[in-house]
């Protein structure tokens, strides 16, 4: 063992980070909550990964007489047509396949968003922290003022003035959420900066944005990756919230929030077009949230 | 203390002033596009031209902002493209109906949430703490527009229990309101609860807790007189600024039951480009959050003793 580390170093420590990651995922186990959750948020990922195949029919195609649309779940039209198990919509899609689809524009922008929005707040976060006086005092005014918007006014302003599209979208989050992550990594950076470490790194000379981000940002992980999950469920509403006012993903591809926009003039009389896609959306949502209230739940065991 | 007011103050008035430069530049600063949005699409250049001229559009940026912002003060918000009144005519109303909306769901969500919160604060750990909890992840899982569509389902469809929408064409009906206030509440008090769930629990591991209940209290009596007045100055912020999240939820119940609200009003001027509407209505939405934000600190600051004699 002690023969085969010094000569492969480089390798055995990356091989030991992924073990303990591996190790750390595996805690979920303790929680069964937090388990749930993961086992949702698994589900829907191999229902997005595996659309074309699990989808029974074109998700944009009307597959029905035109004369009559909307179709009750589950009911056979005819000898030797498919049966839609969730119904059919306004113009006849397959809600089913819909919702399958859907699950991809989902799963594709909410993490791309929160992703960027963290990157940004990161970095605004590290910089507040790290150098404090005027940079701190800027950035957390800008931050405070977009903070004191209510956030919907703030998301509806912002599309309805540049339009609605998936750009737009993944901005206006980016925009409107980075403040608040800001606000977490810079407590957290003016906690760690007095660390023994970082005073190490500094003696050595290192400069201070490798410091922030090799010494500093590791050793924040555990609250963000928490926040997280939290803020990325937050951003699936959004997603789904935008949607539902006709400000979110342009037509026709399938949006769930789009779907119960579409279809909400009708929902009195049909409601399965608009109960599936939203059952669909809440569940992704409690997936992202039971796991990150298991995440907590460990990280506060020890 | 005044001072601690005075500043917060100054800083309201400094977040407006920012909010309302930003939101004049977003709307205001292509004034071919503000000549688009008031005269319509098929308006000719020289209109518009003309129409620019007459309302001093080509003064000065600055000069405008201010002008602006004088007539914005003193309640002259200009004119509804839409509706073709003054602006006022139509915010007043809605805003009081959206108040009306937003009491409602306070008067609910208050004692629900704090009595919730309490029980399971009151033993970290336990059966009906581990139930409250999960209920409250589960019930803030469902956004607005989902529950609102899941609720009409059950409530409207299958029960033909309550009325599908909200627009109170004939009048005030108490049960026109009651699907929007449900909405609000199921997603608004998980968080409370948790809030004053973990402000609970953390006064109940204090040493004045251990001492009251060492010396004999009932239990009853611990709680009630001693850690509630502790346990409750926290919610007490978090409830002021639930507000702030009341004046978006608003915007999808409003939408979804066609209640006619400040939200649903704000949503329609921003896609029927109502640039004077938008205005107003972003800036008292902005007013009333960073009012209740200052409300949130003061209050607190005054509750909390410790806070207060230092």
């Amino acid at each position: 063992m002690s023969n085969a580390s010094t000569t492969t170093l480089p390798r055995q420590t990356a091989g030991a980070a992924f073990m303990r990651a591996i190790k750390s995922f595996g805690l979920i186990r303790e929680s069964w909550v937090g388990m749930f959750g993961a086992c949702i948020i698994i589900f829907w990922c191999l229902v997005a990964i595996f659309a074309p195949l699990l989808a029974p029919n074109e998700p944009n195609a009307t597959l029905v007489p035109y004369q009559r649309p909307f179709w009750w779940p589950g009911v056979e039209i005819a000898e030797g047509q498919p049966t839609f198990w969730l119904g059919t919509d306004h113009v006849g899609r397959d809600i089913l396949s819909r919702i399958i689809y859907g699950s991809q524009t989902v799963l594709i922008y909410a993490p791309l968003a929160t992703f960027c929005a963290y990157a940004v707040g990161i970095l605004m976060g590290l910089a507040a922290g790290y150098y404090r006086g005027w940079v701190d005092d800027l950035l957390s005014r800008i931050g405070d003022i977009i903070l004191s918007f209510p956030v919907l006014v703030l998301y509806v302003i912002i599309i309805a003035t540049f339009g609605a599209s998936p750009v737009n979208i993944v901005v206006a989050i980016i925009f409107a959420s980075s403040p608040g992550i800001m606000r977490i990594v810079r407590g957290l950076v003016l906690d760690l900066r007095n660390r023994d470490y970082v005073a190490a790194a500094q003696t050595r000379g290192e400069s201070s944005w490798r410091i922030m981000l090799i010494e500093i940002l590791p050793n924040a992980r555990g609250p963000l990756i928490v926040d997280a999950c939290l803020r990325l469920g937050y951003v699936i509403i959004t997603i789904g919230v935008l949607g539902f006012l006709g400000l979110g993903m342009p037509p026709p591809d399938p949006d769930w929030g789009g779907m119960v926009n579409e279809t909400r003039q009708m929902a009195l009389a049909f409601p399965h077009m608009t109960l599936f896609p939203c059952i669909a959306i809440s569940s992704l949502i409690l997936g992202f949230n039971l796991l990150a209230d298991g995440l907590r739940e460990i990280s506060l065991r020890d | 203390m005044l001072v601690f007011i005075l500043k917060r103050l100054g800083f309201m008035a400094l977040t407006m002033v920012i909010v309302s430069v930003l939101l004049f530049l977003l709307l205001e600063i292509d004034v071919e596009g503000v000549a688009v949005m008031v005269l319509g699409p098929y308006s000719s250049d020289e209109q518009r031209e003309l129409w620019l001229q007459q309302n001093g559009y080509f003064d000065p940026l600055w000069e405008r902002y201010l002008d602006w912002l004088g007539r914005f003060v003193t309640g002259d918000f200009g004119e509804s493209i839409r509706f073709k009144t003054p602006v006022a005519e139509i915010l007043w109303p809605r805003l009081w109906n959206t108040a009306i909306l937003g009491f409602w769901t306070f008067a609910v969500m208050i004692p629900l949430s704090l009595v919730l919160g309490i029980l399971a604060g009151m033993k970290e750990g336990s059966k009906l703490d581990r139930t409250i909890s999960v209920t409250s992840i589960i019930t803030t899982s469902v956004p607005e527009f989902a529950s609102a569509v899941i609720l009409s389902t059950i409530f409207v469809f299958w029960w033909k229990l309550l009325p599908g929408t909200s627009s109170m064409s004939d009048g005030f009906s108490f049960k026109e309101l009651i699907l929007p206030v449900m909405v609000l509440v199921i997603y608004d008090f998980g968080y409370v609860a948790r809030m004053t769930r973990a402000s609970m629990a953390e006064v109940m591991t204090t040493h004045y807790i251990r001492t009251a209940v060492l010396k004999g209290l009932p239990y009853r009596k611990v709680i009630l007189k001693h850690a509630l007045r502790n346990a409750l100055i926290a919610p007490f912020t978090v409830i002021m600024l639930q507000i702030n999240w009341l004046l978006s939820g608003v915007i999808v119940v409003e939408f979804a039951f066609a209640y006619k609200g400040f939200g649903a009003l704000l949503l329609e001027a921003s896609l029927t480009s109502d640039i004077y509407m938008i205005e107003a209505c972003a800036m008292v939405a902005v007013f009333v959050a960073v009012t209740t934000q200052t409300l949130a600190d003061v209050g607190y600051t005054y509750l909390n003793p410790r806070i207060r004699f230092s």
